[in-house]
């Protein structure tokens, strides 16, 4: 597939690389910086110039392109490019906006904008923190198979149950599978004797209600069960968006804003949220409205550095968990290790959306995990996959030691991948798979 | 000193209003034309109105309104039909209404759909006269929202908070692109309403259901139900009729005092409007209340019913007809006990919906004095929280809040400076008037309910008031009907000038 990426920015970058290694990839940019820093540290062509003149796109060779993605940090610029590329072919066009009105004006028309497929960051990413929230401990949570198999990733406390145990002693769950510890950033496929230390990253794959009960386990015995208690702050459009999530959910969170005219006009489109008008960094404030006994306080203004501070001083005056969205992706690591539960950065959050949908067809959705170091996808198996026919016990033995069979869905049913299991073709299946045997494992499955 | 309002453009759009006054006067003339009695009550006013009407169209050629000249255009409006509707009163010189002030009471009453009667003797008058008063409230029902779509929705000012807060809530002026059409089909929707009620409630007399319903009755009781103003031609208002009447009475009692926006999608088959509506829920929840406890009260009370559901009857027919200020009664609940007479009394500050034909504070207002009372309670405890006030939904404006929480005040010191006037002034002829008797007549002309206790009951007559007295009744009637608003601005000295 020939794949032109417009922006080399960090979502279009991620991107390219990542098609790179199994497609023909062509990259523009206006920054020749960027353009040189590409094409000399990957097998990737990159053209210096603008995505919504229709002569650059031809030098990229657009009349040959099977796909476009237009992922600058400018919205018009994407729509705009995509536009002008469907002037010339039956491309396949994909853009990433912030502005949700684009997002809903495509939704409602989907040739809108000459847009086949849309990403809409805030709104992604507003997704991505209101399903870790609503795990105690998670920090990524990925739906797979329609949300009957749900993938989550857990940081390990001191103060966890399972702190110690090996990873039979931790499996009591009956529809959960453990599929890899992440130890000191190395992603390690979890084993019956493996031992879960403090510290570790634990990666499991199983129904939404025993992950749910997994999670419990997890988390310190102070955290409550389900977090009821959530504070927003900053009415930026993600924290507008997680609001309104949270809302839909029958939570009724409360959202704390700077600005009175931004947090009127929140607090209109927000019935259900309790919209607070102060300076979220004022420590009387935050205790004097109790915000100290929030399940989860999550930093979502404009500013990381405000986000920072806000995280913080909430873990400072005692809440349980902070989240906090980080638009400059070099920080997030630097925030997780600081102490903040979860960093969620909504470029890192796009680009996994737009290759999770560029590898559709292929597999049914996936999940990257730690710098793609693995990954988690669902496939639908045919006759000819191994996978087929056999119980899983007789299978295992002809795929590769770094994958996993973490659940199995059959007819809209979830199934405990056992040994004596026999996948059926039409079932879906989420298998771990550490990066560096892909290919082999999606040539055998 | 300059005068900056042009009253010339107001009092030509008056007259262009009383040009057309021959056509309701026709139907009176035509009962005359039938029973035999005198035609000059009804044929000097016709020709009068359309000279007077066409006389006032001279004064200008200006026809553009502004805020100003609206205010004025309204308050004279009312003002001048009811100057024009008492002349037939004062013509035909049957009983009390041959009295000047008398007549003017009874015709302010009319066209502002109180239902507060001067007469003390029904068979003194004639059917033609009895049938004027119905149809000058026929015309005040549904003239008053026509007048406030027409007129005052286009304005952005005072007046105008009414339809602000339900243009917010049931986009009044969005029914049509048009207020013209807005106004046109307002009118069909009532016309049909009333056809309605006259068809039922003879109906009922022809399969022998209400022996006293004849289609005289009909009419005059369809035209007064629907516009919620509660004249009777019976001495007796609605007890004079079987319990079947009243029944069918209760539901188009009801019906007028219901958005008429609403009503006009349930006939579109769109119920969601209906079910999605506060105020809809809030008004059908207050006469659940109401009936309730008027009806638990006279069930424990024993007194004079013997029947459940005569006490259901009653109590119902009661609550719905005070709170949409209809103000008929189905029996003389002057002699009720202190309990249930209380509570009906309360319910004389409540009103129908806003956008119907009802008078009062009306229950949007209330709702949104409820809510906004709860957000302040809220925000008291939290002081940063910014929470507006929402109806149906949608968020209402904090300046429309202050203007209801300014009506609602003012409405309440109207209502005592009336009561004092009351007490004060009947005193001053050795008339007895209790304190309660004083309110709730103060109460029944402000809010355009009509009967109020004791001295001016349900069965009984305004007559034994003073002179002055009924003249400041007259104007508390005016005010109470146009929303005080217009006529305050109008005797403001800045409003004359510059």
């Amino acid at each position: 597939m020939r794949v032109i990426v417009v922006g080399a920015g960090e979502v279009g970058s991620n991107i390219a690389v990542s098609l790179a290694e199994s497609h023909d990839v062509i990259v523009i940019d206006v920054d020749p910086e960027k353009v040189d820093e590409l094409t000399y540290s990957n097998d990737i062509l990159a053209i210096e110039g603008d995505g919504t003149s229709l002569e650059t796109l031809e030098n990229a060779g657009i009349a040959e392109a099977d796909m476009l993605i237009a992922s600058t940090d400018d919205d018009e610029t994407n729509l705009v490019t995509c536009g002008t590329a469907k002037t010339v072919g039956g491309v396949f066009t994909i853009a990433r906006t912030r502005n949700t009105n684009f997002f809903k004006t495509w939704t409602k028309s989907e040739d809108a904008f000459g847009v086949d497929f849309m990403v809409s960051t805030n709104l992604l990413t507003a997704n991505d923190i209101v399903r870790v929230v609503g795990l105690p401990a998670a920090i990524d949570v990925d739906p797979f198979a329609g949300g009957l198999v749900q993938m989550a990733e857990f940081e390990v406390t001191a103060e966890s149950e399972i702190a110690g145990q090996t990873v039979e002693e931790a499996d009591k769950f009956e529809a959960l599978t453990f599929a890899a510890l992440v130890q000191d950033g190395d992603v390690v496929i979890a084993r019956g004797q493996t031992r879960i230390e403090a510290g570790n990253r634990v990666i499991v794959i199983g129904s939404p209600e025993s992950v749910q009960s997994f999670s419990r386990t997890v988390a310190s015995p102070e955290s409550s069960d389900e977090a009821r208690n959530i504070v927003v702050v900053g009415g930026s459009d993600i924290g507008y968006h997680t609001a309104k999530l949270l809302e839909e959910r029958g939570i009724e969170p409360r959202l704390i804003e700077q600005d009175a005219d931004r947090g009127r006009e929140l607090a209109e489109d927000l019935p259900g949220t309790i919209v607070l008008e102060h300076d979220a960094t004022d420590t009387d404030f935050l205790v004097g409205e109790q915000i100290d006994r929030a399940d989860a306080v999550i930093a979502a203004t404009d500013s990381d550095e405000k986000n920072l501070l806000v995280s913080l001083l909430a873990q400072n005056i005692g809440v349980q968990r902070t989240v906090a969205v980080v638009e400059e992706g070099q920080y997030a690591g630097l925030f997780e290790a600081i102490g903040i539960d979860v960093a969620i950065n909504p470029r890192e959050a796009t680009a996994e959306e737009i290759i999770r949908f560029t590898q559709k067809g292929q597999v049914e959705n996936l999940s990257l995990i730690e710098d793609r170091q693995a990954e988690v996808l669902e496939i639908e198996v045919d006759e000819e996959s191994v996978l087929t026919g056999r119980p899983i016990r007789e299978c295992v033995t002809e795929l590769p030691s770094d994958v996993v069979i973490g659940a199995v869905t059959r007819d809209q049913e979830f199934i405990v991948p056992r040994g004596e299991t026999v996948i059926e073709p039409g079932d879906h299946v989420v298998l771990f798979v550490a990066t560096d045997v892909l290919s082999p494992v999606m040539d055998l499955v | 000193m300059r005068i900056r309002v042009d009253w010339r453009v107001s009092c030509r759009l008056v007259g262009t209003i009383l040009k057309w006054l021959w056509v309701p006067l026709l139907f009176p003339l035509g009962i005359a034309l039938y029973d035999g009695t005198a035609l000059l009550p009804f044929v000097l006013p016709i020709l009068g109105t359309v000279l007077l009407g066409f006389g006032l169209e001279q004064l200008t050629d200006e026809r553009d309104l502004r805020a100003r000249e609206a205010f004025l255009m309204v308050s004279l409006t009312w003002l001048s039909i009811a100057l024009v509707g008492a002349v037939p009163f004062l013509l035909a010189g049957e009983g009390t209404l041959a009295e000047p002030v008398n007549a003017l009471f009874e015709s302010m009453s009319g066209i502002t759909t109180t239902g507060a009667t001067v007469i003390v003797n029904f068979d003194r008058h004639s059917r033609a006269i009895l049938m004027w008063r119905a149809v000058l409230q026929w015309l005040g029902g549904l003239g008053i929202l026509v007048l406030a779509t027409a007129v005052l929705s286009q304005l952005s000012v005072g007046g105008a908070q009414l339809m602000e807060t339900e243009s917010q809530t049931q986009d009044v002026n969005k029914l049509t692109p048009k207020i013209s059409e807005t106004a046109a089909l307002l009118w069909k929707l009532y016309i049909g309403l009333t056809g309605l009620q006259v068809a039922v409630l003879y109906g009922l007399h022809l399969v022998g259901y209400a022996p006293e319903m004849t289609l005289y009755d009909a009419i005059a009781h369809a035209f007064t139900t629907i516009a919620t103003s509660g004249f009777s031609p019976r001495g007796d208002s609605i007890a004079a009729f079987s319990p079947a009447v009243q029944w069918v009475i209760i539901p188009f009692m009801a019906i007028g005092a219901t958005s008429f926006v609403l009503l006009y999608f349930v006939f579109q088959g769109n119920f969601d409007r209906l079910r999605n509506s506060d105020e809809f829920r809030f008004y059908v929840a207050i006469l659940g209340f109401f009936s309730l406890g008027v009806g638990g009260m006279l069930f424990a009370n024993g007194g004079p019913y013997t029947s459940l559901e005569e006490i259901a009857r009653h109590a119902i027919f009661q609550v719905v007809s005070i709170v949409t200020t209809t103000g008929y009664a189905s029996t003389d609940f002057n002699l009720w006990s202190a309990g249930p007479k209380h509570l009906l009394f309360v319910c004389m500050f409540i009103g129908g919906m806003a956008g119907s034909t009802t008078c009062s504070i009306k229950t949007l207002r209330w709702l949104v004095v409820v809510k906004a009372f709860r957000r302040d309670l809220f925000t008291a405890a939290s002081p940063s929280a910014i929470r507006p006030v929402r109806l149906s939904g949608s968020v209402i404006d904090e300046e429309t809040i202050r203007d209801i929480y300014a009506y609602t005040l003012v409405s309440l010191v109207f209502f005592i400076l009336a009561t004092i006037f009351v007490v004060l002034d009947a005193s001053r002829v050795q008339l007895t008037v209790s304190e309660f008797e004083a309110m709730s007549a103060a109460a029944a002309t402000f809010f355009n309910i009509g009967p109020a206790f004791g001295i001016a009951g349900p069965l009984e007559s305004y007559e034994p008031f003073p002179r002055s007295t009924k003249l400041v009744m007259t104007f508390l009637m005016w005010v109470g009907r146009i929303e005080i608003i217009p006529v305050l601005v109008l005797l403001t000295p800045s409003y004359w000038q510059s």
